[in-house]
């Protein structure tokens, strides 16, 4: 492997990313804090280094729909959307997945108004895990880079041909600037040939896409998009290995355990603030103290089995959502749940709800998570807890 | 292609529109029909929701021989940039892209990708065949509703005399744009509306088809006289065939003498409910549209 090093941010790593894998049209509108990601694939085609259509669409809905229309004659298509962007396409999102269109997409997560606010958490992406989508949650720059290569070979494989939303936390990971290992083109074209598929458009063999079904079919269509989707969790777990074999970065495929063996409590996080938590496991651990993180990389496919073989020996699980369906809990909880619902005698499970709009979560806070789970205090403890709260709550 | 006019005579008896469930006397599956005929084998469509892609899509029953797909109901302009756009990028050649929506996928839902499509200048071909409402969720009021139109959203009553707006100028709109070819027709005028098809294959860009094309259903009229209504409406001067083209407008058809609009009117039983006054409505309406017709595209 050759790597060349450089020093960018998270949007511009994904810009780099798609640029060598090669994308034949990039169709896109603009949104903060994706905004990098458009203007550095301009770039690229304006001075020839990626040799792709760049589309001017005029709303996120045209993205989409014009990245299907690409889709639809086998080539190649790349978009990259936000927060009220991503809700502006949704309904292509769910169109794109049961056409079985393999478009890749970067999400910089962010919070959706009302209240405005164009700071990250992960209400967005959360909202749209039905729609069909392949989802991965990055930590850094660089796992975006190498995702969204890693994209196009999952979303292209014969047994998925699903669209794949790469996410990144906005500004934390969009806009901060770190060194990364960016791989040769040469290599990547080995690791990602073009894409071939049958399902196109073909003016040697037309055929209709898109089309309608009747309550005598529907579901069997629905059926084959749900195991693909269920086929993706083997793909995915090969190709990051066929990844880390040739460019020497393994990443755990639907989700990386870190410190798990022996831990007494597991926190689980998706996304930068893993990066964080990282930090306060290695000082406590340092202090001999049980705990370990499992950081979900997927939530889409969701890894069921993985959490439940990890949550065998523990005591007690958290769960750091930067989401919440208001009235009841995080989405990334509510999946862990129903994981841990599936065992025979399961941990408890706490739900922190933090980070939105921008918040930070700090060292402090993941330390004090980490402490009440190691308090046995089962009577008084409240299922879906608020951290660094700014006021006081009577509940 | 030769620079012969298409006319029945020599149009390709090949069929790329077939066996699909449109009703009795349907005048867009008519326009489709046609349309595709003239721009032949090599042809992208994207339809979006809406009655042609509700008749011709039922699986397993595809009724295009020519490569389609339905698109979401807003997206008609966009994805079928797309298309183009892949297409270019994979090096395919000769082909024609084509959207065909009607006139609420077109004025209304799908007025944004269109404009869209139009301001990249991209090499797509795009057909509005119009029937003046959303007929495949029921006879609904859509931009290009005309005044005086009983519809289930504009019913007509004491109050109302159904509809009370006129229709969006999606010509002009469309011209406005500064497209590289945009024209009228109606398939009540099939030459003239082939032939415009043959000229937008020619067009390095985009082009804008608008095609007003009947509804028995929807117009309450009888099926066999689909055709002639459509016709009709350009007699009377209701409906108008031009172009736009090099940034001028063009009028095609500049009748001497215009047919009896209430004649045209009273056939349907959209407008059966209309009193003197609302037909007289439409006539002032008619002729301040035509005054500035002649006086500007002439």
């Amino acid at each position: 492997m050759s790597n060349n090093k450089c020093f960018v941010s998270g949007d511009e790593a994904v810009a780099l990313g798609a640029r060598l894998a090669r994308p034949n049209v990039i169709s896109a509108y603009p949104i903060t804090p994706q905004t990098i990601v458009v203007e550095r694939l301009s770039e690229f085609v304006e001075d020839g280094s990626l040799e792709a259509e760049f589309m001017h669409v005029e709303s996120e809905h045209s993205a989409m729909s014009a990245a299907m229309g690409v889709s639809s004659v086998g080539a190649r298509a790349f978009t990259a959307t936000s927060s009220q962007g991503l809700l502006h396409m949704s309904e292509g999102l769910h169109y794109a997945s049961g056409a079985r269109f393999p478009i890749v997409m970067m999400n910089a997560n962010r919070a959706l108004a009302v209240p405005w606010s164009i700071y990250g958490d992960q209400s967005d992406s959360m909202s749209q895990l039905n729609s069909g989508w392949i989802q991965v949650y990055v930590e850094d720059a660089q796992e975006a880079l190498d995702m969204t290569i890693q994209a196009y070979k999952i979303a292209e494989d014969g047994n998925v041909l699903t669209p794949f939303m790469v996410n990144l936390d906005g500004f934390i990971l969009t806009h901060t600037y770190e060194l990364l290992n960016l791989p040769n083109q040469e290599e990547v074209d080995e690791f990602l040939p073009k894409y071939e598929t049958e399902n196109k458009m073909d003016l040697e063999n037309p055929k209709s896409l898109c089309f309608s079904s009747t309550p005598l079919d529907n579901l069997e269509f629905k059926y084959q998009q749900h195991m693909a989707m269920i086929n993706s969790k083997e793909v995915i777990e090969k190709v990051d290995k066929d990844y880390g074999d040739k460019f020497g970065r393994y990443y755990g495929g639907l989700i990386e355990e870190y410190k798990c063996d022996d831990a007494s409590v597991l926190l689980v996080t998706v996304g930068s603030v893993t990066g964080t938590a990282r930090v306060v496991v290695d000082n406590m651990r340092s202090e001999g103290i049980k705990v370990g993180l499992v950081k979900l990389r997927y939530m889409r496919p969701f890894p069921e089995e993985k959490i439940i073989e990890l949550s065998k020996n523990v005591d007690k699980i958290g769960v750091i959502d930067k989401n919440i369906s208001h009235g009841y809990e995080g989405t990334v909880f509510t999946h862990i749940n129903s994981a841990l619902s599936k065992m025979n005698n399961s941990p408890k499970a706490i739900n922190f709800i933090g980070g939105m709009g921008g918040r930070d979560i700090s060292k402090e806070d993941i330390k004090e998570i980490f402490k009440s789970l190691l308090t046995t205090n089962e009577d008084k403890e409240k299922t879906v807890q608020f951290i660094g709260m700014g006021c006081e709550i009577d509940e | 292609m030769s620079n012969e006019k298409i006319n029945a005579k020599n149009i390709t008896e090949d069929e790329y529109f077939y066996g699909h469930k449109a009703c009795a006397g349907c005048g867009g599956s008519v326009a489709v029909r046609l349309a595709l005929k003239v721009l032949g084998k090599r042809t992208f469509s994207v339809l979006p929701a809406g009655c042609m892609s509700a008749v011709g899509f039922i699986y397993p029953q595809m009724a295009f021989s020519t490569n389609a797909m339905i698109a979401p109901f807003p997206a008609t302009g966009a994805m079928i940039s797309g298309v183009a756009a892949g297409a270019k990028a994979l090096g395919i050649k000769d082909f024609h892209a084509v959207g065909i929506a009607g006139d609420g996928g077109t004025a209304d839902i799908g007025f944004q990708a269109l404009s869209g499509a139009i301001d990249r200048g991209d090499n797509i071909i795009y057909i509005c065949y119009d029937n003046e409402a959303y007929m495949n969720t029921g006879i609904q009021k859509s931009g290009l509703t005309p005044y005086g139109t009983k519809t289930t959203t504009s019913p007509a009553g004491e109050n109302l005399p159904g509809s009370i707006r006129q229709k969006k100028n999606m010509f002009e709109i469309v011209a406005a744009h500064d497209i590289d070819y945009a024209a009228t027709c109606s398939i009540g005028y099939p030459n003239d509306f082939l032939n415009k098809l043959k000229k937008a294959k020619k067009i390095k860009g985009t082009s804008y088809i608008h095609v007003y094309a009947s509804c028995p259903t929807g117009w309450g009229s009888p099926t066999n006289t689909s055709i002639d209504l459509a016709k009709k409406a350009v007699d009377c001067g209701l409906w108008y065939l031009a172009e736009y083209e090099n940034g001028e407008f063009k009028l095609n058809k500049n009748p001497k003498k215009f047919i009896s609009v209430k004649d045209y009117l009273l056939n349907q039983g959209r407008f059966k409910h209309l009193k003197e006054e609302d037909i007289n409505v439409i006539i002032k309406n008619r002729d301040k549209k035509w005054e500035k017709i002649r006086k500007n595209w002439l």
